[in-house]
């Protein structure tokens, strides 16, 4: 039994939270418990939820493992998060859903929803085996071949199809590949001047526009990952006003930062898809406030130190996310007013948890409900530093950078895995 | 400056003093002893990750008539070819003492990470990284049309130079851009469309489709290098097409100015961008290029080493 004192459930008054059994037991004022924590009047979140994360167990322990990946959205207040499916071997299969799952189970920092593959091998040839990774002890609902994008029309409407027997989402990675061969950034006004090929804002639109027709086609639902573009959010504007089940998520990364970052030529800023313009980032907080954008998703990608220290073309795409992505939603939508705390519990915990069809997050904070909870201080500030990341890797963009609001503790089940802003260890799980 | 990465971090001043100390080093070359002792103890690298003749040997030449010691690391014949790192192998030339490093690459910015990086902590050199830039090309380039139509003084304030071919792929056209535009030229860049960059219209110069139009006032003419993969991803249709389009051919020569120079950064595809007969020809100043290149080297090597105390 713990007692969380003086916190502000979404933001709003000041109460104190009894759990009990892992679920909330008891909201009021004035609850006494000899285990209690002293919430300071931090903002008491459901447990956020990541609908995009790599965590690169099978195939890149180097990188990062289902544990420490774990521990580092536990650290960033998440307490379930959708690994995604490009492994080594790739999770196309049943067997290798229900190891990830099983390995998210045994680390015990955060619920851990195996991402499946659309397609074999992220091949783009032939579908895998969705209905038995649905079917596995896994669940999984979510399918995607995230870093590559399923660019077969055909393949595509035929997965969207597919999926609708299992309510399973296709999460698409938006990129025509004919268009980005090579790319390296942004096209745009720096690209030119730098001599990396570009990634044009239209190879991502493109596909968009195409995907919202099919899923409106076959009627099924469609996830647009990591849109990064103001010509997307214009295709998502059209396409729900039309009704069209889609949703999309943006990435802290591209709310915060632009490409001209590109020009330090350190690729700890070389991500896919690319950081964009000031008009881009303006466009896409906007369609997040207005809910065009559905939700946040980290795309945390952890990437080893040598393939970061190199030139920008030798790079991995990819930067951390988990550890900041909350810090960096406070910063760039909640201080500016573009977002309340109810709204970013929208975001990112009720509505992802929602696209995944995970039954357990996401949840009101409320008596019965599953004490998966965040209390976060908005007003902290702090530095990030790379040797601070609780990744096994340390590619994150923000290092040096002053961002408020800090994870002060995170339940999962009732049970803590970060308190004081620190991870809880546990000998045995 | 401690090093020399892009022709955008050079002001005015910068470019000046090295192009009047390339012109007093030229001196060297005619003399019976073509050498000075000033970079004597010092050692300098060339890194060339990418095959580079002709650059490499320029370099080689401008450290050896400052009677530095070089050391020529090349990608063929060495733990490159296994694939060791950017970093791993930088980290060895600093071990090594290098003073300087000269590095071409295959990737835009290596010159820039070098430098940047703390893996090395002598004078970085570009000789061309990528798609992006080749600093000691641009200041031979301006230190050729200074000699002939400036007397070899002063800026090139108001002179017209056109640069023609394949600009998006063109780390010569990205640093003759910026160079050219500090010392106060006109820079047209002529192109098929599909051959320039997305964001040229922000770059500091004219933009043209049209060869013939652009080159009636040209001071300089300026061919690049089109390679022929260029043709199979469709940038144009074929050789023919754009020789006709864009190559500077006998009938266009005749259409410039009396004084105009004609010049190629080499090596030359005769018959594509270039008709021989024009690169042959008395407005070619295509070798005296090759010359400068030297004396331009030596005047960085000397500006970035010749200061310090080894």
């Amino acid at each position: 039994m713990t007692v969380l004192h003086n916190v502000r459930p979404l933001g709003g008054q000041s109460a104190d939270v009894r759990i009990e059994d892992g679920v909330i037991a008891e909201i009021g004022s004035g609850l006494g418990d000899d285990d209690s924590v002293d919430g300071r009047g931090a903002v008491l979140l459901p447990g956020l939820v990541d609908l995009h994360t790599h965590l690169r167990e099978p195939g890149r322990e180097d990188a990062e493992t289902v544990e420490s990946g774990t521990r580092a959205a536990a650290i960033g207040g998440f307490t379930a998060v959708h690994a995604m499916a490009n492994t080594d071997p790739v999770a196309d299969t049943a067997g290798v859903v229900e190891q990830v799952w099983r390995l998210g189970i045994e680390a015990g920092y955060a619920d851990v929803r195996p991402v499946g593959a659309v397609t074999v091998g992220l091949e783009g040839r032939r579908l895998a085996e969705l209905g038995a990774m649905a079917d596995s002890a896994a669940q999984v609902r979510v399918f995607s071949d995230d870093g590559h994008c399923v660019s077969d029309a055909q393949l595509m409407r035929r997965a969207l199809e597919y999926v609708k027997a299992f309510d399973g989402v296709v999460a698409q990675h938006a990129q025509e590949p004919r268009l980005t061969e090579g790319s390296q950034m942004h096209e745009g006004r720096l690209s030119g001047q730098l001599g990396l090929a570009g990634w044009p804002a239209v190879a991502e639109e493109a596909v968009i526009a195409r995907d919202v027709l099919l899923a409106e086609h076959v009627g099924s639902r469609l996830h647009v990952c990591h849109v990064s573009t103001a010509g997307s959010v214009e295709i998502l504007r059209w396409a729900k006003s039309r009704g069209i089940r889609v949703t999309a998520e943006v990435t802290p990364h591209h709310l915060l930062l632009t490409h001209d970052l590109a020009a330090t030529y350190d690729p700890i800023y070389k991500v896919n898809p690319p950081l964009r313009g000031d008009a881009d980032v303006a466009a896409v907080r906007e369609a997040l406030a207005e809910g065009i954008i559905d939700i946040v998703a980290t795309d945390h990608a952890p990437h080893a130190m040598e393939d970061k220290e190199c030139e920008w073309a030798a790079a991995a795409f990819g930067m951390l996310g988990l550890q900041t992505a909350l810090s960096v939603v406070n910063e760039t939508m909640v201080r500016p007013g573009l977002l309340d705390w109810e709204a970013v519990a929208q975001r990112m915990s009720a509505v992802p948890a929602q696209i995944g069809r995970v039954a357990d997050h996401g949840r009101p904070i409320a008596v019965g409900e599953p004490a998966n909870l965040t209390l976060f201080d908005p007003d902290a500030e702090w530095e990030v530093s790379a040797a601070d990341m609780v990744s096994r890797s340390r590619n994150t963009p923000y290092a040096g950078m002053l961002l408020h609001g800090h994870v002060l503790g995170t339940w999962l089940r009732g049970r803590p895995t970060v308190l004081d802003g620190a991870l809880v260890e546990y000998e045995t799980v | 400056m401690r090093h020399l990465l892009s022709t955008t971090d050079l002001s005015q001043t910068d470019a000046l003093s090295i192009l009047d100390t390339a012109r007093e080093l030229a001196q060297v070359a005619d003399r019976p002893v073509k050498k000075l002792p000033t970079l004597r103890g010092r050692t300098v690298v060339n890194l060339f990750f990418e095959d580079s003749t002709r650059t490499r040997i320029s370099f080689e030449a401008a450290a050896k008539r400052l009677s530095a010691d070089v050391i020529n690391f090349s990608a063929k014949g060495s733990s490159l070819s296994k694939g060791e790192s950017l970093k791993d192998t930088a980290l060895t030339l600093q071990a090594m003492g290098a003073d300087a490093v000269v590095i071409r690459h295959n990737a835009s910015g290596a010159a820039h990470r070098l430098a940047n990086s703390d893996w090395i902590h002598g004078a970085v050199i570009n000789a061309g990284d990528g798609t992006h830039e080749h600093p000691t090309q641009a200041l031979l380039d301006a230190y050729t049309m200074r000699d002939h139509l400036r007397e070899g003084q002063g800026t090139l304030a108001g002179l017209n130079v056109v640069i023609v071919g394949d600009v998006l792929h063109s780390r010569v056209a990205r640093s003759n851009v910026w160079l050219l535009d500090t010392l106060g030229a006109n820079v047209t860049l002529v192109a098929p469309p599909t051959l320039l960059p997305v964001g040229v219209d922000t770059w500091p110069c004219q933009v043209s489709y049209d060869l013939d139009e652009a080159i009636v006032k040209a001071d300089v003419v300026m061919m690049l290098r089109v390679q022929m993969e260029r043709m199979n991803a469709a940038f144009f249709p074929s050789a023919r097409e754009y020789s006709r389009r864009y190559g500077l051919d006998v009938p266009r020569m005749a259409s410039l100015p009396d004084h105009a120079l004609v010049m190629h950064p080499g090596p030359m595809n005769r018959g594509m961008e270039i008709a021989a007969d024009v690169a042959d020809s008395g407005r070619s100043v295509i070798l005296d290029q090759v010359t400068n290149g030297v004396h331009v080297r030596m005047a960085v090597l000397y500006l970035l080493l010749g200061g310090q105390e080894s």
